[in-house]
């Protein structure tokens, strides 16, 4: 109802306002027009992290629908009540699916999504789904064990900085996984952590950068977007990983390799689905098997053995032969979580709030 | 130097009128080329930025939502500023005046009824006046700048905050992400409208402006504060106490911060967490002064500021403006009003250097 009424409204009074004031109109958007999509990011485009990789997939799927698309994205939309006011702006200026790229966009693209049941709604990374709200989220974890395995096979000191933004169970699962993989190398490998407690801001990771480092770190990882922590590994000598893009011309020397995010396949997918009235509310995890999680060409001063063995564990984690989180696996106080051969849920991944024992956070 | 600027003895009414309008055109006009040379039609853009907000009900809706906390918190910092007392931390009266009444909130979780919303607001006023009285008793005890110490408390604050939406606060449900549990029923502030954000903070707002208004203008106390900021000698002569002045001025502005804080707290937010507003304490020095330290002026400044705002956000889903160039737009909105204010009430003159030389 509310929609009507604002949209007739919005109608008349651009039309009064054009004829008074002169001054250009948009043109409304008919029924035969191409479908409208829109993304809402949290961070910068130019970020080369997390929101780049969602710009990445926008434009390949700009890019395979070519005029059957009009595509309107809002960046550095911050977490709180200017994002539901940017989602609902998407939603009454006439975009069909619209696309919010960050766990804390999560409440208010509920609250718009309930307002607008015809437009449909994708979140990522959030848990809470409505009939016209599909979630969807990638299986970073899978890429952060390999790089886990680099590490631990990479690592003099044997101890490893992680850059970490918030303990949300997303962050946690990833910190978990990349020591647990690291540990099959050197069981006594030790992970610290420092919260910056933001997505992006690269003074704040730069510093964290620095001191872990300082604390005997000699690779470092990060979930973070900027490419601060890579420059700080290039010029302090020590290794690092890049996030969600392949940030070597950042760090040519110091980077390794990246879990690359690759989203482009499940917004082509999503809009052809929407195009064939096919769209339903869905919920997918998907890794490294649906392409969804990628990595980064490794870095030619990798020994190739450590390059085999990496290439190896994507593959066995592709095929389902490996699950990094499969026990023996002991918390920070020592007690088995899980047995030996046991394996974690999806479910109990996904509200992960405790750190295997060599985390040190 | 061979020019100089030099305060004009009289100001006409038209100019002061004027120069506002004459801002926003000469931002309409660099707008224009700024939009031109990005690639985009600039008429188009200059509608989605500056019309399309008022455009619709619902947008309107939001422009109050968007100014109501820069108003109430912009009415209070005006009293001070008028006595020359320099409360730069109403960011921070802010953040305590959210922390007194989310504190609330979350202490009566499971209780409803309606003395929990009186009881937040009063706890939020008394939360902004407290902090704002820090830089209060630091001035008038110890002569301490209340620039800075109000400007630093501001960081204190935030930390403070993080230290209870990070720990003891955080919601238990909440996957471990730095946030409160939302509030309920009981504590969220009523809508005036469903379907909008409008809530009953904003009509508090304008009541609160027109007894600024009245207060300034009828009352002893109002007039107190005009003489100590604009004749300190003739305000000592007077008897009028400079400390009390100061006092006042950072409690009233201090609790005008805190209610505003509540406001958005058990507004739009609806919960707390680390980062409760886009800078909005600061924002507000910007439209105190925008509004020439007058409640009304206040009101039409920061739906101004409102309207830079949600019509940025447009430009940007409309004509997929870049985020930095909507900045820059802003800025130069801010810099036009505030350089047109300053030329309405000084010259440029050119300084002859015969004058110079000779001794006066």
């Amino acid at each position: 109802m509310t929609m009507i009424v604002t949209r007739r409204t919005f109608l008349a009074g651009s039309a009064a306002a054009t004829g008074a004031l002169a001054l250009g109109r948009p043109g409304r958007a008919f029924a035969a027009d191409p479908l409208r999509v829109a993304f809402v990011y949290i961070g910068p485009i130019g970020d080369h992290g997390y929101t780049y990789a969602h710009d990445v997939g926008r434009k390949a799927m700009e890019a395979h629908f070519g005029d059957k698309v009009k595509v309107t994205y809002v960046e550095n939309v911050p977490e709180g009540p200017d994002c539901e006011r940017v989602i609902r702006q998407l939603a009454t200026s006439g975009n069909q699916l619209i696309f919010s790229t960050s766990f804390g966009f999560m409440e208010a693209t509920i609250k718009v999504a309930n307002q607008f049941p015809k437009i449909k709604f994708e979140h990522a990374t959030g848990f809470k789904r409505t009939p016209n709200l599909a979630i969807y989220n990638a299986r970073f974890y899978e890429g952060r064990a390999v790089l886990g395995d680099i590490a631990g096979r990479m690592s003099k000191s044997g101890v490893a900085g992680y850059v970490a933004s918030f303990p949300i169970p997303e962050v946690v699962m990833g910190i978990n996984a990349f020591t647990l993989a690291a540990q099959k190398h050197n069981p006594n490998f030790k992970t610290k952590v420092i919260w910056v407690n933001t997505w992006y801001d690269p003074g704040k990771e730069s510093d964290a950068a620095k001191a872990l480092i300082d604390k005997g770190a000699d690779i470092l990882s990060q979930h973070t977007d900027s490419a601060a922590p890579l420059q700080v590994a290039e010029s302090r000598g020590v290794y690092a990983f890049g996030q969600a893009t392949d940030m070597t011309p950042y760090a040519p020397k110091a980077h390794l390799t990246a879990v690359v995010d690759q989203w482009a396949n499940y917004y082509i997918d999503r809009v052809q689905k929407v195009m064939d009235g096919t769209w339903t509310s869905s919920d997918i995890w998907w890794g490294f098997k649906e392409g969804l999680v990628g990595l980064a060409p490794f870095n030619a001063s990798m020994p190739a053995d450590v390059k085999a063995a990496a290439d190896k564990l994507k593959a066995d984690i592709s095929s389902g032969a490996v699950h990094p989180f499969t026990g023996p696996i002991r918390n920070q106080k020592g007690d088995i979580v899980y047995a030996a051969g046991q394996k974690a849920t999806d479910e109990e991944m996904l509200k992960m709030n405790w750190y295997v024992a060599g985390v040190e956070s | 130097m061979p020019f100089k600027m030099e305060p004009r003895q009289e100001v006409s009414r038209t100019v002061v009128y004027a120069t506002p309008v004459l801002a926003v055109l000469l931002t309409v006009i660099s707008g224009y080329f700024l939009f031109l040379c990005l690639g985009l039609s600039p008429a188009t853009t200059l509608y989605h930025f500056l019309i399309s907000p008022t455009l619709t009900f619902y947008g309107w809706s939001e422009l109050c939502v968007k100014a109501g906390p820069l108003v109430l918190i912009a009415t209070g910092l005006a009293i001070g500023f008028r006595a020359n007392v320099w409360n730069i931390g109403a960011e921070g009266q802010l953040t305590f005046g959210a922390i007194g009444a989310g504190g609330i909130a979350l202490a009566f979780w499971n209780e409803s009824g309606l003395w929990i919303l009186p009881l937040m607001c009063l706890a939020g006023i008394l939360g902004g006046m407290i902090y704002g009285a820090i830089p209060a008793l630091l001035k008038t005890r110890f002569g301490v700048s209340e620039i800075l110490t109000s400007l630093m408390l501001t960081y204190v604050s935030t930390l403070g905050l993080g230290i209870l939406v990070y720990g003891p606060w955080r919601d238990p449900q909440g996957f471990n992400f730095p946030q409160t549990r939302m509030f309920t029923d009981s504590s969220l502030l009523p809508l005036i409208l469903d379907g909008t954000r409008m809530h009953v903070g904003i009509l508090v707002t304008l009541a609160i402006s027109l007894a600024a208004w009245i207060l300034m203008t009828r009352t002893i106390a109002g007039f107190q504060v005009k003489v100590v900021g604009e004749a300190p000698a003739a305000a000592r002569f007077a008897g009028f106490s400079r400390n009390r002045t100061i006092w006042m001025s950072f409690l009233v502005s201090g609790a005008g911060a805190g209610l505003a804080g509540t406001f958005e707290a058990a507004g739009p937010v609806g919960q707390l967490v680390p980062h409760l507003t886009p800078g909005y304490g600061f924002t507000a020095i910007i439209v105190a002064f925008l509004g020439r330290l007058h409640p009304i002026g206040i009101i039409v400044a920061g739906f101004l500021m409102a309207i830079s705002y949600n019509g940025g956000e447009i430009a940007q889903v409309e004509d997929r403006l870049p985020q930095a160039a909507t900045g820059v737009f802003q800025g130069m909105l801010l810099f036009y009003l505030l350089a047109c204010d300053f030329l309405s009430r000084y010259r440029l003159r050119r300084i002859s250097a015969r004058r110079e030389v000779t001794p006066s």
